[in-house]
């Protein structure tokens, strides 16, 4: 503790102690000597400190240094860390079975074994000072920089489930029957997506601890501490409030009703069941459906046939979309007490999500009876909608990784293509015969 | 088994506060100021004295969740230091938690998996040396197991994080609503239950 420390990277020392070892079984063991006790010098100095654990190492000689390349620092994930710990344990096993028998020299074999003693133990400290200063190296100021606002206020809103549910809503908005009004149309894109990055933010403030022990989430910006929980909130309060305004005052109440019923629903009823009943599956696909009829009630003011139907289509899309992504989150679900039907009933689970993709091609068979779109629509969504049921069918009989995920790729893409496939085949308004024909 | 760190339940105590110091102007020595107004976790991470944010760490490896160092500021009110003091708590309470649940389900899952192995009749290791596993479809019925036997334990997790978020946002927007202005001064100030 007398010697002021000086800075080094554990990794250059260690470094350097791997080389001297390679070189030792390449070389004659005088010259790894000779190195050595170059290097010794500067370590009786060093070996003062290692055994005060948590101390700076000092600094070797050039020329040593120049022998070697530091690796550069990894960047502070979780994975890394706990691989980087393991390899470096790993090569404290490796360094120890290096007898004193290869160093064949003609006297002194105490002092062999005393070095290598020292060596060894001057890694393991080295190796656990790095870890330290490793350690210390990833902390960072919770400061925000107006630069990085904007992506991370994007990940915080889930900017892009948030640009799917606006679509929904635009696709509700646009088949609902009527005269399109383009800023009645803005109002209500605008004042949806609001309310989701409202909703999306409440959720991941609620989460944090939850999300920071499942893969998917963990780099979400609370967790890792990007932005602070004030600022989530604030800037939640700061969507739901013009959102809701605009939906209430700008389009009509009913809109703006759905509006604040979609965000209560979303976090202070599927958030929280999330972790109490499998229900919360239900709940969520209510929650999807509801923006589709947020499109219509801001077109007609009314909730029709139509309005109901649409919702119907995205409800049912949810469960072979939701119990597809599920079926590969079992660990993590299970580890952060998620209660899921892919965990806790599997059979059903994959029933349901058979069921649903059943149910579309029903609903879109409903949608000219409904005069929402013309016959042509069931007939050319029917090939999406066997495919989809064709794979939600193999997910029911494999129910493995393979079939989830194909079954969710695909529920990816079928929704939007549905949606543009609805939007051509809208029925006309009567007397308009070419308006609605789809385009081949 | 508390992986070598000391969980605090209680409140940091004034002897500490006053070690700590406002503003970092009192701190002594670099080990006792972290030592105490560190979380709970056995980093000695001492944030440099210029700065005047909080400072937030690399996820802990047994309960993942990210450590936060508060900062305390030099004017720093009795309901802001109530905040912090219950932002802090709030986070050795989850460190304990995750800790201990992310080992016992590690623990749980090598139990059952070598439960299984032996079942089957194979050794812990394949023939190439490499440790044997089970198919996420055979590990299925250990997630449900897992799930359904702590079920109540998530529960009463979940009933004291409820009632912890909802006192941090009281807290907090007790903090801000009085003095608007003081909102520029410290935006990483505040409510929230991380």
């Amino acid at each position: 503790m007398a010697a002021s420390p000086h800075t080094l990277s554990s990794r250059l020392l260690t470094g350097c102690v791997w080389y001297l070892e390679r070189r030792a079984m390449r070389d004659s063991p005088h010259k790894f000597m000779h190195l050595f006790r170059n290097v010794n010098k500067q370590w009786i100095t060093f070996q003062h400190f290692t055994f005060l654990k948590r101390m700076y190492v000092t600094q070797l000689n050039r020329s040593l240094n120049q022998q070697v390349k530091p690796k550069p620092e990894p960047v502070a994930s979780p994975f890394l860390e706990k691989t980087s710990s393991g390899q470096a344990k790993a090569e404290i096993y490796e360094m120890k079975p290096f007898s004193p028998s290869s160093l064949s020299l003609s006297g002194k074999p105490n002092e062999e074994e005393v070095i290598e003693l020292e060596s060894a133990s001057i890694i393991e400290a080295s190796v656990d000072v790095g870890k330290e200063i490793k350690d210390e190296k990833q902390w960072k100021e919770m400061k925000l920089r107006a630069d990085d606002l904007p992506g991370i206020l994007a990940r915080l809103s889930k900017i892009k489930l948030t640009a799917l549910v606006v679509s929904t809503t635009s696709a509700g908005f646009a088949l609902a029957p009527g005269p399109f009004d383009w800023f009645c149309f803005l109002l209500t894109s605008v004042g949806t997506g609001l309310a989701s990055c409202a909703a999306n933010s409440i959720n991941q403030f609620f989460e944090v601890p939850f999300d920071s022990n499942m893969n998917r989430t963990k780099n979400r910006p609370l967790v890792r501490g990007q932005i602070s929980p004030l600022l989530a909130v604030s800037f939640a309060t700061c969507c739901a409030v013009p959102g809701v305004a605009l939906l209430t005052w700008g389009v009509n109440p009913l809109t703006g009703a759905l509006g604040v019923l979609n965000i209560f629903l979303y976090t202070c009823c599927y958030t929280p069941l999330k972790r109490i009943s499998i229900a919360n599956t239900w709940v969520g696909a209510v929650v999807g459906a509801i923006p589709p009829v947020m499109g219509w009630t801001a077109a007609t003011g009314s909730l029709d046939a139509g309005a109901f139907l649409l919702g119907g289509i995205l409800y049912s899309w949810q469960f072979p979309h939701f119990n597809a992504l599920s079926w590969g989150l079992r660990e993590d679900y299970s580890r952060g007490g998620y209660c899921m039907m892919s965990v806790t009933h599997p059979a059903l689970c994959r029933r349901v999500a058979l069921r649903h993709c059943l149910a579309l091609i029903g609903l879109c068979t409903a949608a000219p009876l409904l005069d929402v779109t013309t016959w042509t629509f069931p007939a050319i969504s029917l090939p999406i909608n066997l495919y989809i049921s064709y794979l939600g069918f193999r997910f029911y009989a494999d129910a493995d990784r393979k079939s989830s995920r194909k079954l969710f790729f695909c529920s990816l893409w079928h929704l939007p293509l549905l949606l543009l496939l609805m939007l051509t085949c809208k029925q006309p308004p009567g007397g308009e015969g070419d308006k609605g024909e789809p385009q081949s | 088994m508390a992986p070598g760190r000391t969980v605090r339940g209680t409140l940091v105590p004034p002897l500490c506060r006053a070690v700590t110091g406002r503003g970092r102007q009192l701190a002594p020595e670099r080990g006792a100021e972290c030592g105490e107004a560190a979380p709970s976790r056995v980093s000695r991470f001492c944030p440099p004295r210029k700065s005047c944010h909080d400072w937030i760490g690399p996820p802990d490896k047994y309960s993942n969740l990210r450590p936060v160092h508060f900062y305390i500021p030099e004017d720093e009110s009795p309901s802001e230091q109530k905040l912090r003091e219950l932002r802090q708590e709030t986070q050795e309470w989850n460190q304990q938690f995750w800790a201990n649940q992310n080992l016992t389900f590690r623990k749980e899952k090598e139990e059952f998996i070598h439960s299984r192995l032996q079942a089957k009749g194979l050794g812990l290791r394949a023939e190439t040396g490499q440790k044997a596993t089970l198919n996420a479809e055979e590990m299925a019925d250990f997630y449900k197991e897992f799930l359904s036997k702590n079920f109540q334990k998530h529960m009463h997790y979940n009933r004291v994080f409820h009632v912890l978020i909802r006192s941090s946002v009281e807290t907090g927007t007790s903090v801000i609503l009085p003095s608007p202005s003081s909102w520029e001064k410290w935006p990483w100030r505040g409510c929230g239950a991380s």
